[in-house]
C-alpha cells in the first residue's frame, strides 16, 4: 500500500461526504447528515495515515523530512487541517449543514493536489532544513483552515440573511431550513476566527523568528510576509467590527469572506503571480 | 472663547482617536495599501521593470514612494496613526476595565440581580449566618474563594475566576507598541550588511545595505567553504568554517565554527548567516606522473591554464576538466581531466585521468610510456555571508510573546463571576461571564443543581 493510493481514497471519501451533506440539505434526513460526518471522519483518518505513510516513505528514500515541503504536500496538509477544524466544530455544535459549505474546500484541495501537482518526494534544500519548518507550517495552515471554515459559515450567513430579508413574513423554507439561525452562524463564524487568528499570529511570529534565524531579518516585506500581514489586518478589523455598532452581522460576514480570499491569495496567489522567498509554488 | 474652542478641538481630536471606526478604517486601509508593494517591485527596482512602464508612471510612482512603499511617509504615517489610535482607545477604556477588576461589585442588590441573565433561587432552612458559612464553603470548593459582605442582615458572597483576562486585549495593544519600539531600536542602532570572504582570507569590515562601510571591531576569517549536493542535483548543504580574530589572534571558542543555512554564528551582537557562495577562481589541480619502466611518481601542481614542465622535458597542459564524468565512465563518478602532453620532439599525446580511487589506473591502460594519475583538486571558494546587528530584536520577541499571551487571554479565557445572597431561609445565586455565555450557562446550571441537592 502506498500513500498515493490512500490519498485517492481520501479524495473519494470527501466527495462522497460532500454529496451526502447535499443530500442532507435536500432530504432533511438526520441520518444522511450523520453519515456525511462519518464519511468525512473516515476520509480524515485515511488522510492522516497517508500523510504519516508519506513521511515514512521519504525516510525510505533517504530524504527523510516532514511532508510539508512542497506545494503538493502543503495542499494536502491544508485540506487535512480544514477537515480537522470542521470536525471539531461539527463535534461541538452538530450543525450538519455546515459540512456542505466546508468539506468542498478540502475536496477541492485534494482533487487539485492529485490531478494537477507534482507528488514526487524531493529532498529538503538547505533553507528548509530547520525545525521551524514544522512549527511555522502547522500553525499557518491550522489558521488558514479555521478561516476556510469561517468563510463557509459566512457564506451560509449571507445566504440565510438574504432569504430572511426577502421573505420576512414566511419562515425560511427549502434547503435553507436546515441552516443554523443567523445568530448562531454569526457566533460560529466568530468562534472559527477566534481559533484562526491566534494561529495566524503564531504562524507569522514563528515565520519571523525563522527568517531572523536563517537570514538575519525578522521582517523584510517579502510578498508572502506582506500578504500574511494583510490577512492579519483584515481579521483584526473583523474582530473590532464585532464590537462596533453598524459593523456587526452582514459586514462582519463580508469581512470574513474577504479575509479568506486574501488568505488564499497569500497561500497560492503570491507563489503563482508574485516573486519572493517562498518558492514552493514554482 | 479661544480656550473653549481649543478644548473643543482637543476633545474632537481625542474622540477621533478613540474611535473604533478609525481602527477598522486604518486596519482595512493598511491591508489595501500594503498590496501596492507586493505588485510593484521594491528597491532595488530591476531596470527591466523600469523599461516596461511609461515615464509618467515612473515619475508618479517615484513621487508617491511606491518603489519603497513600506518606508514611504504615508505608510509610516498610517502605522503611527494606528499606534496613536490603539493607545488612545486603551487609555479611554482601560480605567473602566481596571475598575471591574480592582473594585468588583461585591453586593448583588435587586437592581443588579435584574441585570444578570443567569439567576437561581433556593429555599433553605437555617439561620442566615449558618447558611452563609455553608455557602462560602460551597463556593470555595466548587468555584473560587468568595468575599463576604454583610448588608442589613443579609450576607452577600462574591467569587470570581480569571478577572485579569479582561486585560488581554490591552496586553495585545501594548505588545504591538513594543514590537514597533523594537523595530525602531533596530533601525537606529543596528544594520544589515553583506560580505564575501574568500577561503583563507579575512575581513574586518562589511558594507551595509545603504552602502556604508561598517567596522566590525574584530576580524572574521573563512577557513573553508564546502557545498554538497543530493543525487538529484539539488543542493544539500552550504557550509562555511569561520574563525573570529581579535588583534589577529583567534578567539577561544570561536575557532573553526561551522556556519550553515539555518545555523548562524553570533559574536559581540553581530550575527553571520550563510547566504551564498561562488568560485574565487584559482583552482589548483594535483596530478602525478611516473615512467612505465619504473621509478618514483613525480607530483605535479598546476592551474587550468598552466603549461607544466615534466622531468623528461615534456610539457603538460589541462585541455578539459569535468567536475563530474558521470555516465561517460561508468563506475568512475567524480571529476576527470583531459591532459595534453607535448613531448620534447613536438609529438602530442592525450591522456584521460579520473579522480575516483577505483579508476586511478585508467591512464595506465593507454599504453604510453608516461603514466598520469589525478590526485586531487583544491578548489577555492568564497562564502557570501549576510551580516546583521539588531539590538532591538529581543524587544520584538518580547512584543511577539506578549501578543500571543494577550490574544490567548482575550480569546480563550473568560472572567466568570458568581454572587450569592443569603437571607433568612432564602439563597439567591447570580452569575455572569465576559465570554462564551452558552458555556458559562452550563457551569452555572451545574452549580445551581449542586446547590439544590446540597441544601435539601
Amino acid at each position: 500500500m502506498s500513500s498515493s493510493m490512500l490519498f485517492n481514497v481520501t479524495t473519494i471519501s470527501y466527495m462522497v461526504s460532500t454529496l451526502l451533506f447535499l443530500a442532507f440539505l435536500a432530504t432533511k434526513n438526520k441520518n444522511v447528515g450523520f453519515s456525511g460526518t462519518m464519511v468525512a471522519i473516515f476520509g480524515f483518518l485515511l488522510q492522516t495515515a497517508a500523510i504519516g505513510l508519506r513521511w515514512k516513505e521519504s525516510y525510505d528514500l533517504g530524504r527523510g523530512h516532514a511532508p510539508l515541503s512542497n506545494l503538493f504536500e502543503s495542499v494536502v496538509f491544508f485540506s487535512w487541517t480544514i477537515v480537522l477544524i470542521f470536525l471539531i466544530i461539527d463535534f461541538k455544535y452538530k450543525y450538519r449543514a455546515v459540512g456542505f459549505f466546508v468539506v468542498p474546500f478540502a475536496l477541492l484541495g485534494m482533487a487539485w493536489a492529485q490531478l494537477g501537482l507534482d507528488s514526487g518526494i524531493e529532498p529538503l534544500v538547505p533553507a528548509l532544513q530547520s525545525n521551524w519548518l514544522l512549527y511555522h507550517v502547522i500553525t499557518c495552515f491550522l489558521g488558514y483552515a479555521a478561516f476556510a471554515v469561517a468563510c463557509g459559515l459566512s457564506i451560509m450567513y449571507l445566504i440565510r440573511e438574504k432569504q430572511e430579508d426577502s421573505s420576512a413574513s414566511s419562515p425560511a423554507g427549502g434547503v435553507i431550513a436546515m441552516f443554523p439561525s443567523v445568530k448562531v452562524l454569526d457566533d460560529l463564524n466568530y468562534k472559527a476566527i477566534m481559533i484562526g487568528f491566534p494561529l495566524l499570529t503564531l504562524g507569522i511570529v514563528t515565520g519571523a523568528a525563522w527568517a531572523n534565524y536563517a537570514w538575519g531579518t525578522y521582517w523584510s516585506w517579502d510578498p508572502k510576509e506582506t500578504w500574511s500581514l494583510i490577512v492579519w489586518f483584515i481579521y483584526a478589523a473583523f474582530l473590532h467590527a464585532r464590537i462596533t455598532r453598524g459593523w456587526v452581522g452582514r459586514r462582519a460576514a463580508i469581512l470574513s469572506v474577504v479575509g479568506f480570499a486574501a488568505t488564499i491569495f497569500c497561500y497560492l496567489g503570491v507563489n503563482l503571480f508574485l516573486s519572493g522567498l517562498h518558492s514552493y509554488g514554482k | 472663547m479661544t480656550t473653549t474652542n481649543d478644548r473643543g478641538i482637543a476633545q474632537m481630536l481625542w474622540d477621533f482617536f478613540c474611535s473604533l471606526k478609525l481602527s477598522i478604517f486604518l486596519l482595512i486601509g493598511l491591508a489595501i495599501t500594503s498590496i501596492i508593494g507586493t505588485v510593484i517591485p521594491q528597491v532595488p527596482v530591476p531596470s527591466e521593470y523600469i523599461q516596461t512602464i511609461s515615464p509618467f508612471k515612473l515619475q508618479l510612482y517615484g513621487k508617491l514612494g511606491f518603489f519603497d512603499m513600506y518606508h514611504s511617509w504615508w505608510f509610516i504615517l498610517l502605522l503611527y496613526l494606528l499606534t496613536v489610535n490603539l493607545i488612545a482607545c486603551s487609555i479611554k477604556r482601560l480605567p473602566r476595565v481596571w475598575k471591574i477588576i480592582s473594585e468588583p461589585t461585591l453586593v448583588m442588590d435587586d437592581g443588579f440581580e435584574r441585570s444578570l441573565s443567569l439567576t437561581h433561587e433556593i429555599k433553605a432552612t437555617g439561620t442566615a449566618p449558618a447558611l452563609k458559612d455553608k455557602m462560602a464553603a460551597f463556593l470555595k470548593a466548587e468555584f473560587a474563594e468568595p468575599i463576604v459582605t454583610e448588608v442589613s442582615g443579609e450576607y452577600h458572597l462574591f467569587a470570581q475566576k480569571n478577572p485579569y483576562c479582561r486585560l488581554g486585549v490591552y496586553v495585545v495593544h501594548l505588545s504591538i507598541v513594543i514590537v514597533f519600539i523594537g523595530a525602531l531600536i533596530g533601525s537606529f542602532f543596528g544594520y544589515k550588511a553583506y560580505v564575501n570572504i574568500a577561503e583563507g582570507s579575512s575581513v574586518d569590515s562589511v558594507e551595509s545595505r545603504s552602502g556604508k562601510i561598517m567596522d566590525l571591531g574584530f576580524s572574521v576569517r573563512c577557513e573553508k567553504f564546502a557545498v554538497s549536493f543530493y543525487d538529484t542535483g539539488a543542493p544539500k548543504e552550504f557550509k562555511s568554517i569561520l574563525t573570529i580574530l581579535e588583534n589577529g589572534k583567534p578567539v577561544p571558542g570561536y575557532e573553526n565554527v561551522k556556519v550553515i543555512v539555518n545555523d548562524p554564528l553570533t559574536y559581540k551582537g553581530i550575527t553571520f548567516y550563510q547566504s551564498s557562495y561562488g568560485a574565487a577562481g584559482d583552482t589548483l589541480y594535483r596530478f602525478s606522473v611516473r615512467k612505465r619502466t619504473g621509478g618514483q611518481p613525480v607530483p605535479l601542481i598546476t592551474h587550468e591554464q598552466d603549461r607544466t614542465p615534466l622531468p623528461d622535458g615534456s610539457f603538460m597542459q589541462i585541455i578539459g576538466i569535468a567536475p563530474e564524468v558521470g555516465s561517460d565512465f561508468p563506475g568512475c563518478s567524480g571529476p576527470g581531466a583531459k591532459l595534453e602532453i607535448t613531448r620534447p620532439d613536438g609529438r602530442k599525446e592525450y591522456s584521460i585521468v579520473l579522480l575516483n580511487p577505483a579508476c586511478r589506473d585508467f591512464d595506465e591502460k593507454r599504453g604510453g610510456d608516461l603514466i598520469f594519475t589525478f590526485d586531487g583538486k583544491d578548489e577555492k571558494y568564497f562564502t557570501g555571508l549576510q551580516v546583521a546587528k539588531d539590538p532591538g530584536v529581543w524587544v520584538v520577541w518580547l512584543g511577539c510573546s506578549l501578543m500571543v499571551i494577550g490574544i490567548c487571554m482575550a480569546f480563550f479565557m473568560s472572567h466568570k463571576r458568581i454572587w450569592i445572597r443569603v437571607g433568612n431561609g432564602r439563597v439567591t445565586l447570580g452569575g455572569t461571564a465576559s465570554k462564551n455565555p452558552a458555556g458559562f450557562e452550563l457551569v452555572f446550571q451545574e452549580l445551581a443543581a449542586k446547590l439544590d441537592s446540597g441544601t435539601k
